[in-house]
């Protein structure tokens, strides 16, 4: 067992090497960066040459047979119907394959659930459609949405190397250090899936379930979402950084002092002119998706904001719809996701866009009022 | 073939209606089993259609003929479609037409209710398909229902649920049908273990249809309460669990997964032997093999589930248990090489669809071997690995195994041989062409592609490009089946009644083509 393991190593090694002459066509398992990865790499070499073995050999036979007890080249039919000694020994051989592959396909399995001792912790929220960040030691917390343009996916622009596998915030972490996810989805079940590092864990929403990797290499990662979620499943990809440690420990300060910067924001009164801009931004990041960049939404599935009776209605009630969403639909509450400041911007933007010519303006002050006893609703979400 | 004749005469007062109020209120097994497999075959091209609309989209990266929304309206519904209104029927076809023939008996034993659960079939496929035009579209959540992804929809959901829950009943009424037929209606002298293999898998299947889909209607209606009723069954909010909803479920889904594949274990087992012209290798261990798969079957369900995140013993669990199906699945492919082995073997189209299932489910089979592996599987789960994977099973499995039903019986049931050129042009067509959709999709999951995405990146682009020229081959390529078939029923070379050189079994003693009524006597099989 222990010589076909290592056999399998070193094919699966060359097939490393022939695959990177390859590189534009993908075709096997992307290059390990993480021991649970590596592992995986080899198990699957394994049980494929298991497999190859198998079929060749019995459709060696079936072939051979096809070719040689054929009636038209004046074969006679035999008679045998039955052998108990054959059929015994070909119900106990593939018996005991698979208690040979199921040995080293144990190992891994507890190798991957095994999530203790971490050196860092980091909580993965999915949301419709964006992936949630939150560094639980460092203190740091953004979303990460995915950054191709959309010139490029509707085919008016040339589409980039990354093309929908970019993110405007990729996650960062420190190269070599054991990392423990706390996966959870905030509206249906995502999938936070990354190859390189042999990590895959639905994000259920009400549950968290937990995985690990620890990353070998520097270097920038990509995966996607593999749990269908809705209309933007396919856009909404994952970017792992992985860097050195003083360059992880910049990034974190650097992170920190952004954040001061928003909720300093929280505090100011703008000017409709500069809400407006900056709610054109935040309607384009966070709700776009759904109500369309001309607010005319999808008719029957998501509803229109050019006209209607929200944005141009009371403006409580608007800022209302925005901080709590609206249960039992897909229109998520942004209490816990985007601050007083980008709510007061994107409620004043759809609110003055399009045919929605109100005039009015919230600010981050109005919205802090609203939250009142909101946030302490909003606020368990956010620190889980 | 006297009795035959005989029993149509006696029949003569009833007088037949016509037209339309013929297949209405027909509750002839034959009428009934041809009704089955005429809506199985017009299902086949409206999925298939939709399908090769979705491998359009695909061709490259980028969004070109559709919102991401009707991609995944287009997903849903090929697969609710393909399995439901399509391989099902097509098997209860076969069982309609067949079983009674197999078995010596004159009828189905409930023909009303027979007439019943075929005509409850259009009703769920309207329902189905008009959910399209309705606000919001087709249900786009994905064959598997999965809440809460499931619960944000429009009425389509609903009315999706009820087509599910109508479906459901079909299948019930059928298996109860199949189940009393064969228990009860046998020719003297033919017992259990003398019955045709198809007989033995329908009775199989059978019992896992009536022991699953109330499983499946369960889950179903919590998810109608969930969505209408202010209930929190996959709500966690509300006490529930949304992986709750995925037990049940797939607790349903696996097993259906052998109720899509046993049959057509039956279809080839009859098959290889008449043309090997040899009897089948190991009767009894297929017989044992396919019961041990049903029962194991039940012990299975969460390896569709290995990212959700399980303990390490139920991790393991369900490991084992799916690695142990491969045995007995072994089992049976070793003793149909073994029918071939020392045969004296011809290659008419039934025969070559049969051999090429026996390859390509095998390949089916082993990357289901290679995904029943944990670690494996958290790489290939929801990706494309997984898609080409179960094509393989139920394309080049179940779809061919109902194509070489239909070539190795239409000339029984219509009186004429098919153009055999014809067939092998439609065979070696859809071989070709079902490898190039599905072959590279491994790859393509390998390579880190999910499933179920509208658009892509550019590393996947070429495998893409290969599959869906593959698509159109294949797709394109059951004209001719439907050309065959219609060339078939309305002339041809005369078929005997024996038919083939190596048939066994009772339906071949009938004229071909078999007459409206057969066996009201039963004949006696020694």
């Amino acid at each position: 067992m222990k010589s076909m393991w290592q056999r399998a190593g070193a094919i699966g090694a060359a097939w490393g090497v022939s695959q990177s002459a390859l590189a534009d066509y993908a075709y096997n398992l992307q290059p390990p960066v993480s021991k649970v990865a590596q592992d995986v790499f080899h198990l699957h070499n394994l049980i494929m040459l298991v497999c190859v073995g198998i079929f060749i050999v019995v459709f060696g036979a079936m072939f051979y047979s096809l070719f040689k007890h054929r009636k038209s080249v004046g074969h006679k039919a035999a008679h045998f119907h039955e052998n108990t000694t054959v059929e015994i020994i070909w119900t106990v051989i593939p018996f005991i394959i698979l208690v040979g592959m199921a040995y080293p396909a144990a190992k891994v399995v507890i190798e991957m659930k095994d999530t203790s001792n971490p050196d860092m912790t980091v909580k993965i929220t999915g949301y419709q459609w964006k992936w949630g960040y939150d560094y639980l030691n460092d203190g740091v917390q953004f979303y990460s949405t995915l950054a191709t343009p959309r010139e490029q996916i509707d085919g008016t622009a040339a589409k980039d190397a990354h093309y929908l596998l970019e993110v405007d915030q990729p996650m960062v972490v420190p190269v070599g250090k054991r990392i423990r996810l706390l996966v959870t989805g905030n509206d249906v079940i995502h999938s936070w899936w990354v190859p390189a590092f042999g990590v895959k864990q639905d994000g259920i929403p009400g549950f968290i379930r937990d995985t690990w990797f620890k990353a070998d290499k520097i270097g920038t990662y990509r995966g996607q979402c593999a749990e269908l979620c809705g209309k933007d499943h396919g856009f909404m990809p994952i970017v792992v950084k992985v860097v050195s440690d003083e360059d992880y420990k910049a990034w974190v300060a650097r992170k920190k002092g952004t954040a001061q910067a928003a909720a300093a924001d929280n505090g100011k009164t703008f000017g409709t002119a500069e809400l407006v801009a900056r709610g054109e931004k935040v309607y384009q990041a966070n709700c776009a998706a759904c109500h369309q960049a001309n607010g005319m939404g999808l008719p029957g599935t998501f509803p229109a904001i050019n006209g209607s009776k929200v944005a141009t209605g009371p403006i409580a009630d608007h800022i209302k719809v925005v901080l709590n969403g609206r249960p039992g639909t897909a229109m998520a509450s942004f209490a816990g996701q985007l601050s007083d400041a980008d709510i007061a911007a994107v409620v004043t933007y759809q609110r003055n866009a399009w045919d929605n010519k109100t005039g009015d303006a919230a600010q981050p002050a109005d919205i802090a009022a609203t939250r009142g006893g909101a946030t302490a609703a909003a606020a368990p979400a956010a620190a889980l | 073939m006297s009795d035959a004749a005989h029993a149509h005469d006696d029949h003569g007062h009833h007088a037949h209606p016509a037209g339309i109020m013929r297949w209405l209120t027909t509750t002839n097994h034959k009428d009934i089993g041809s009704l089955y497999l005429w809506f199985s075959l017009i299902m086949l091209f409206t999925a298939g259609s939709m399908a090769l609309l979705i491998r359009s989209e695909l061709f490259e990266p980028g969004m070109q003929l559709m919102h991401p929304d009707f991609f995944n309206q287009l997903t849903t519904m090929h697969g609710l479609i393909m399995i439901f209104g399509v391989i099902m029927p097509a098997f209860t076809g076969f069982a309609n037409w067949q079983v009674p023939l197999m078995i010596g008996a004159p009828d189905m034993a409930f023909p009303r209710m027979n007439n019943w659960s075929f005509w409850l079939l259009p009703v769920a496929g309207i329902m189905l398909l008009g959910s399209f035009w309705l606000p919001g579209g087709a249900v786009a959540g994905g064959w598997t229902m999965y809440p809460p992804l499931f619960i944000q929809g429009g009425v389509s959901y609903d009315l999706t649920i009820l087509a599910v829950h109508i479906m459901g009943l079909s299948s019930i009424m059928g298996s109860i049908n199949i189940i009393t037929t064969i228990l009860n209606m046998r020719a003297p002298g033919l017992t259990l273990m003398k019955m045709p293999m198809f007989v033995w898998t329908w009775l199989i299947t059978a019992y896992l249809l009536i022991a699953t889909m109330p499983v499946l209607a369960g889950a179903v209606t919590m998810l109608l309460t969930d969505r209408n009723f202010g209930t929190h069954f996959f709500n966690a909010a509300g006490g529930g669990d949304p992986v709750m909803f995925q037990h049940i479920f797939w607790f349903f889904g696996h097993p259906e997964v052998y109720i899509l594949i046993l049959p057509a274990f039956g279809i080839i087992s009859q098959i290889i032997p008449t043309f090997a012209r040899k009897p089948l290798f190991g009767y009894a261990s297929m017989v044992y093999a396919t019961a041990s798969i049903a029962i194991l079957s039940f012990t299975v369900w969460a390896h569709h589930m290995f990212a959700v995140g399980m303990p390490v013993a139920a991790q393991l669990f369900f490991m084992f248990s799916t690695m142990l199906i491969a045995v007995p699945t072994g089992v049976k492919v070793f003793n149909w090489v073994a029918t071939m082995w020392k045969g004296s073997l011809t290659f008419e189209t039934p025969m070559l669809f049969a051999i090429a299932f026996v390859c390509l489910f095998t390949i089916g089979g082993f990357s289901g071997l290679v995904l029943a592996m944990a670690p494996v599987d958290i790489q290939l789960q929801d990706t494309y690995y997984v898609v080409a994977h179960f094509h393989y099973v139920l394309v080049s499995g179940a779809l061919f195994s109902i194509f070489a039903g239909i070539y190795f019986w239409l000339p029984k049931w219509t009186g004429h041989m098919y153009n055999e050129t014809l067939g092998k042009v439609h065979f070696w067509l859809s071989v070709i062409g079902m490898n190039i959709v599905f072959f590279p999709m491994h790859f393509l999951g390998l390579a880190g592609m999910p499933r179920r995405i509208p658009d892509y990146a550019l590393q996947f682009t070429e495998f893409n490009q290969i599959a869906t020229v593959g698509a159109f081959i294949f797709g394109f390529s059951q004209l001719v089946f439907l050309y065959v078939v219609l060339k078939a029923i309305k002339g041809g070379a005369k078929a005997s009644d024996r038919v083939w050189e190596g048939a066994e079994g009772l339906e071949w003693t009938l004229p071909s083509p078999a007459p409206y009524h057969t066996f009201e006597t039963a004949p006696v099989v020694k």
